[in-house]
């Protein structure tokens, strides 16, 4: 309180006590995690899709992040540093967007209802949202723990196998679907909560909003189901003889099959 | 007279005085002829002269003014006085809004939520007790403040951005846009003495102005037209910030 008693007919204004900040601290704490996710899950898939460029690509990006180009020797346990704090994130948002889930029957009901009879976009889609994140708990959790603690085991045949012949393919295909809806609709929701980029006509600017979104989401879907698609037609045709390792051409044979332009030069005298 | 070009209409009511014992909600269909520049106004003045006394719904000013006439038109929040015919399909159906307390029919007391609302968030000017003095002169204000605050205070409390809104729906205790509206209207103010500290006493809570999920419903159903989203964010803004700290 910073006027208090001076204030008159503010009936009982100073004998109140003063209001916790957590709310404000959590309302922006979901916001601020779910922007970081939101656009970890955009690199995230960037770097995925390196398979659709070749397996030499998909193999260099998972190397330099286990900090191969860097000390040259790979260190799984840095990826599994980056998923424990994806982790935290994550559990964290989980956390703090429960608050605005229904409840109980009763809310249930009333959204359920609320949304069919009104059939308003953006209130349908939080119940997408809602739907989705749900569902995250579950798949991005069960994807998250294989992660943290089998970090070396990325790469275009390692990754391949496991999406295949682990099986893991269903899961994966279902969370890209959440994750892009969740996500980008997240985005989208960010902006207008906050009035991020609404310009002087904010009807027209959350318009434009609405259409970027649905361009996002369709685009990373469609990435995400190609690079889903090229992972299981590798772990396919491996399928018989799974488990192996990649490793690029020039690193097995190197007088023969020369590294290509991006490897760095550093490194073209130690190969291995 | 008939020309025959003028559609049929089937307008479905909910039916429901909870004064009445034993009474079960119900649709009750009535026909009649649309007329040019029909309102719905003019629709159920004309339903309750010619064909039931009984159906019970609120008018005063049928100029979007008031705001006592706003009902969920075909499962859409708006004020059937502002609303014509030629706008919706040949049946549809009205209903009184959720959240406020039904008095029956399509009736509801949104004055008493308003009232509530009211007082929960001291939504009048509050000035310093030295400031009081009946006998001077009241200070100038800046037309384009004066506009500004116009802006906001255009609000009628319909209600209809609370029967719209999916957290209001779902929690009692939010506040709607029309309480955080109202915030916006008093921060501008220059007369009132409040700080955001202040503000943030009675918005600064997960049933104030963190309760909102931004479903924007509010923005786009309110009859007035009034700046919703931006307010809302602003608002949000303003108090995350001093949360924060």
């Amino acid at each position: 309180m910073q006027t208090g008693a001076e204030v008159i007919a503010g009936v009982g204004l100073a004998d109140r006590p003063r209001k916790s900040r957590w709310p404000a601290r959590m309302d922006l704490t979901q916001s601020l995690s779910g922007l970081v996710l939101a656009l970890f899950m955009w690199g995230h898939m960037f770097f995925v899709s390196s398979i659709l460029v070749s397996k030499d690509f998909m193999w260099a990006i998972t190397k330099m992040f286990e900090g191969y180009f860097f000390f040259g020797r790979a260190f799984p346990g840095i990826v599994s540093m980056v998923v424990f704090g994806v982790l935290v994130i994550f559990v964290l948002h989980a956390f703090l967007a429960m608050r605005k889930f229904p409840a109980n029957y009763r809310q249930y009901r009333m959204f359920i209802g609320h949304k069919n009879l009104l059939k308003h976009g953006d209130t349908t889609l939080w119940w997408v949202q809602f739907v989705t994140g749900f569902a995250l708990f579950f798949l991005a959790t069960v994807h998250l723990y294989q992660m943290l603690m089998h970090p070396g085991d990325i790469g275009p045949f390692e990754s391949a196998d496991r999406v295949w012949t682990g099986r893991w393919w269903p899961l994966y295909l279902v969370a890209l679907f959440c994750v892009e809806l969740h996500g980008g609709i997240g985005l989208y929701r960010l902006a207008v909560k906050w009035g991020w980029l609404e310009g002087k006509d904010a009807d027209a600017s959350r318009k434009r909003l609405k259409a970027a979104k649905w361009v996002v989401t369709a685009f990373f879907l469609v990435l995400g189901v190609t690079t889903l698609a090229a992972y299981m037609k590798i772990g396919y045709d491996r399928r018989d003889d799974p488990g192996g390792r990649y490793t690029p051409a020039w690193l097995v044979n190197p007088p023969q099959a020369p590294p290509p332009w991006w490897w760095p030069s550093w490194m073209r005298e130690t190969p291995k | 007279m008939t020309n025959g070009e003028h559609r049929k209409l089937k307008i479905s009511c909910l039916r429901y005085n909870p004064q009445e014992p034993g009474a079960a909600p119900r649709m009750q269909t009535y026909e009649l002829e649309e007329a040019d520049g029909m309102t719905l106004f003019i629709a159920l003045n004309e339903i309750r002269e010619k064909q039931d006394a009984s159906l019970q719904f609120d008018f005063v000013c049928r100029a979007g003014i008031c705001g006592s006439c706003a009902m969920m038109i075909n499962g859409r929040p708006g004020l059937a006085c502002r609303t014509q015919t030629k706008d919706l399909p040949a049946s549809f159906t009205l209903a009184p809004l959720p959240v406020f307390e039904l008095i029956a029919d399509l009736s509801v007391n949104t004055g008493k939520w308003m009232r509530a609302m009211s007082e929960r968030l001291q939504t009048w000017v509050h000035m310093k007790s030295a400031e009081v003095d009946l006998k001077r002169i009241e200070e100038r204000m800046e037309p384009e403040l004066a506009e500004e605050i116009y802006l906001l205070d255009r609000c009628i409390e319909c209600g209809c951005c609370v029967a719209g809104c999916g957290s209001a729906r779902m929690r009692e205790d939010f506040i709607g846009a029309v309480g955080i509206n109202k915030i916006a209207r008093f921060r501008l103010d220059p007369r009132d003495a409040r700080t955001d500290g202040d503000y943030y006493e009675v918005i600064g809570d997960d049933s104030g102005v963190f309760g909102c999920m931004s479903l924007l419903a509010c923005h786009d159903v309110c009859p007035k037209d009034l700046p919703l989203q931006t307010q809302l964010a602003f608002i949000r803004r303003k108090m995350a910030a001093l949360g924060w700290k």
